[in-house]
């Protein structure tokens, strides 16, 4: 396997991703692997955006290979509140990711590899692509028990996933990409995939949770490289090619022009949290105040990520009622984020009347209201 | 009468088109005149079902998550219709037409069926676009597109809008530079071509317009000419610009600044500023930095400025005291809790350093220090963003001398810090020296506070800065 980045290769890789007839390497035709030297979530979904968009993918078909540190990565049209653990997220500093295609949502880090097969619209076709990762896999290591199923996922020894699917198609151009488990950590995978929020009501697509395992439980003789490599090649043999790996750097502009904007759009809290589905959220805060347990009913509907519709049932004069219509206006139309909302409760106090005992109830309904985002 | 006028309807009417709009011809004789002219007035353009084509691997049926149009709306070809997905895999359906959306035939959250419609779309009649049947993509134009896409002056990419907007200007497309995607050529980029090219292609009457009507007859075509004679001067056109203004409704935090910023203009303000000789503090802090960093703190200038103030407010506590709705009472605040401003990607925070009053300058570095990452990442909590007594804002590191700032109610002073320069002074004896000068501006709430308080605390604020050995005397 040759793995090069000099710069005759970064100006061999330049004209590929350009005029799809300039190529010097009559290797080279047929297809393309890359692999992205980033591990930065956000930049390498921009990558698969910008060959999306941007690639004649009729003469030539991509592989591209990349790894991410660690992230939650949930499909375009999920729900994160429903899918994952946000609070424990942000606790851990692991980034939340929306991808474009459909599916469900993964937890990535150095220990999972993704792989992403482009190709026209027309030989759009994902069987074939992890009939090819499980050819590569018994090629390397005979003895594995790894199957296709139905829907798309790959198993081990029949019962543990150990690797998810999704695609995204346009007008001519399409991609399907999957993980693959070597050797991520299942205890955060596990922590953070479950999420803590109740009350929620949503069209947004579920994810199915399934039992997982690290191809490295089943022989630690295995790496992400080893493994990198061996899909590498089995991909080259069945598109006739050099067995070779090209890296790909997805911050450079001049090479693919455009891609910074993809990846700052990305990472715009507006497709992260806006693209959700319109959803509701009807749950119970149980606040401890003074010497009693209160159990206050509260009711939301969010569209766009904004809370459209806010209603909760406070005890009678437990609030001034021109202070809960207060917070109940602030909180409409307002995004439905922790930040945003410590932000404008604690700005809304320093109008309010300077009383503690109202500072203190306050307070606490912000901080339990919060907890809901 | 009536005959009469479908006869002359009927020339006119639309004969490139496959779709009639009918007139029926029972409904001709109760037909109003009025009727007769909206109908041949009106672009009775074709209303086209697209259908929602083949997504392959044998799929039938999708789920419609999200529409990029809606009725009334005006796409070209190739924008983005909707969303659909499908077992994992979502689709982006672009248009095949230039037209307006008539109707969309699903709702969110609906599963739509592959051959069945999905949209109607209204063709302009005269564009003569002919509806295709339902095709497998890929079209063949698109493999041509490719072909073609390097040679420059053949091919070349462009919807039948712009290329119809193209021919009635008489514009080679392969003079244009396409931005779009593909090196498409854009309705933008035809007017930019134009914009450019206005010396040959607009009319020149526009010139005569322009002299003002004063001028006497005889000088309007003598202009012309001179110009011809002269050296061409450059004739400002109007440049297309298609930039559009854009509406946001205020929301969430915004609004509630908007009411915070609203009360704080209530409070009568007065303004105080001086110049403090940092030269020696620069000094102190090059020599504890280090110090702090050995245990992990990042030292800056303002726990000194913090704990000066706090200092300050112990002798003249009214600037640490909070004024009621009414004005009737005055509250003495025991915690000196003195607010930072921080400038953050959602605006202005100010989380506060609580009971400075018993906290080291250690301390106070070591508690920015935390407030500043919280910050940063956006995870302040309630309590890091009430309570605040006094407020501090160091507007210098962004830039600035002196500043009007605004207090932050229910407070009643704030203090702004500039930025620090190297600035040339005398001193006792006369000499030049170089100097770290900062500038600060307080604002107080003249209803309780008078001028000659606010100058004694900022004597003392800044007494304490510009010999910060005497800040050891006063601290407890």
């Amino acid at each position: 396997m040759v793995l090069q980045s000099s710069l005759k290769n970064w100006l061999w890789l330049y004209c590929i991703l350009r005029t799809p007839k300039a190529c010097f390497r009559s290797t080279a035709s047929g297809g393309l692997i890359i692999q992205s030297i980033s591990n930065d979530v956000y930049q390498n979904l921009a990558v698969e955006d910008w060959i999306h968009d941007h690639m004649d993918l009729e003469k030539r078909q991509v592989l591209f290979l990349w790894r991410n540190s660690p992230a939650v990565v949930i499909g375009r049209h999920q729900n994160p509140w429903q899918e994952c653990n946000l609070r424990l997220l942000r606790q851990k500093n692991i980034k939340l990711a929306r991808r474009r295609s459909g599916g469900g949502t993964v937890y990535h880090d150095l220990g999972n590899i993704n792989l992403t097969f482009f190709t026209t619209r027309k030989k759009y076709e994902r069987m074939e692509n992890l009939k090819l990762v499980v050819k590569a896999l018994k090629a390397l290591r005979p003895q594995l028990d790894v199957h296709v199923t139905d829907r798309y996922d790959i198993l081990l020894d029949r019962q543990y996933k150990i690797s998810g699917t999704a695609a995204k198609l346009g007008r001519t151009s399409a991609y399907h990409h999957c993980t693959l488990l070597c050797n991520a950590d299942k205890f955060v995978l596990s922590s953070v995939l479950k999420s803590p929020y109740k009350g929620l009501k949503s069209n947004a697509t579920p994810s199915v949770p399934a039992s997982v395992k690290n191809l490295f439980e089943e022989d630690p003789s295995l790496t992400s490289e080893m493994l990198l490599d061996a899909i590498a090649k089995e991909y080259a043999k069945q598109h006739q090619i050099d067995h070779h790996i090209t890296l790909i750097n997805p911050a450079d502009e001049t090479l693919l022009p455009g891609i910074n904007n993809k990846t700052k759009e990305l990472q715009t809290w507006e497709w992260v949290y806006g693209k959700t589905p319109k959803f509701s959220i009807s749950t119970f805060l149980n606040m401890a105040y003074k010497d009693s347990v209160l159990d206050v009913q509260v009711n939301m509907d969010v569209k766009h990520g904004r809370i459209e519709v806010c209603n909760i049932d406070l005890p009678e004069q437990w609030l001034p009622p021109g202070l809960y219509s207060k917070l109940v206006k602030s909180l409409t139309g307002s995004k439905f984020c922790p930040n945003e909302t410590t932000m404008l409760v604690t700005t809304l106090l320093r109008t309010c009347p300077q009383d503690d005992e109202l500072h203190g109830r306050w307070s606490l309904l912000c901080e339990n209201m919060i907890m809901l985002m | 009468v009536c005959i009469h006028r479908v006869r002359s309807c009927s020339s006119i009417r639309f004969i490139k088109s496959k779709y009639v709009c009918v007139f029926d011809k029972s409904a001709l004789k109760f037909s109003h005149q009025q009727r007769l002219f909206r109908t041949s007035a009106v672009s009775c353009g074709q209303i086209v079902q697209f259908k929602l084509s083949d997504i392959g691997e044998g799929i039938t049926e999708v789920t419609v998550k999200e529409w990029y149009v809606k009725e009334g709306d005006s796409v070209s070809q190739f924008d983005s219709i909707c969303e659909v997905q499908s077992d994992k895999a979502s689709v982006t359906i672009t248009s095949r037409y230039d037209g307006v959306i008539r109707k969309l035939h699903y709702s969110i959250d609906e599963i739509a069926f592959v051959g069945k419609p999905l949209v109607d779309i209204e063709i302009d009649a005269s564009k003569g676009v002919a509806p295709e049947e339902d095709v497998v993509e890929t079209p063949p134009m698109s493999h041509e597109e490719h072909t073609h896409q390097e040679i420059k002056g053949h091919k070349t990419l462009a919807t039948p809008a712009v290329r119809r907007l193209a021919m009635e200007n008489n514009i080679k497309l392969s003079e244009v530079v396409g931005t779009g995607k593909d090196n498409r050529i854009l309705k933008e980029d035809i007017l930019n071509y134009l914009a450019k090219q206005t010396g040959a292609i607009l009319p020149p009457s526009p010139k005569a317009e322009i002299i003002p009507p004063l001028r006497k007859t005889e000088t309007v075509p003598a202009a012309p000419k001179d110009k011809a004679r002269k050296i061409p001067v450059p004739v400002s056109r109007p440049i297309a610009f298609s930039g559009k203004d854009k509406t946001e409704p205020v929301t969430g935090f915004q609004k509630a600044m908007v009411k915070t910023m609203s009360a704080a203009l209530k409070i009568p303000h007065f303004g105080y500023c001086d110049e403090i000789d940092l030269t020696q503090l620069v000094q102190l802090r090059e020599e504890l930095k280090p110090l702090a960093e050995i245990r992990g703190v990042k030292l800056s200038f303002m726990p000194f400025f913090i704990k000066a103030a706090s200092l300050g407010l112990l002798q003249y506590p009214i600037l640490n005291a909070s004024l009621d709705e009414n004005c009737q009472n005055v509250t003495y605040k025991a915690s000196h809790n003195i607010g930072v401003a921080m400038d953050t990607e959602q605006g202005l925070i100010v989380p506060n350093v609580k009971n400075v009053q018993v906290c080291s300058v250690f301390d106070i570095a070591s508690e920015l220090n935390r407030l500043q990452s919280l910050g940063s990442a956006g995870q302040l909590g309630t309590s890091d963003l009430t309570g605040g007594t006094f407020t501090l804002s160091n507007i210098g590191t962004i830039g600035g001398t002196y500043a009007k700032p605004v207090i932050l109610p229910p407070e009643v002073a704030i203090g702004a810090l500039g930025k620090i320069q190297v600035l040339p002074r005398f001193n006792g004896k006369g000499e030049v020296f170089k100097a770290q000068i900062m500038n600060v501006s307080w604002s107080a709430d003249h209803r309780i506070i008078d001028g000659a308080t606010m100058a004694r605390f900022s004597n003392l604020w800044k007494s304490y800065l510009e010999s910060p050995a005497s800040m050891l005397l006063d601290l407890k």
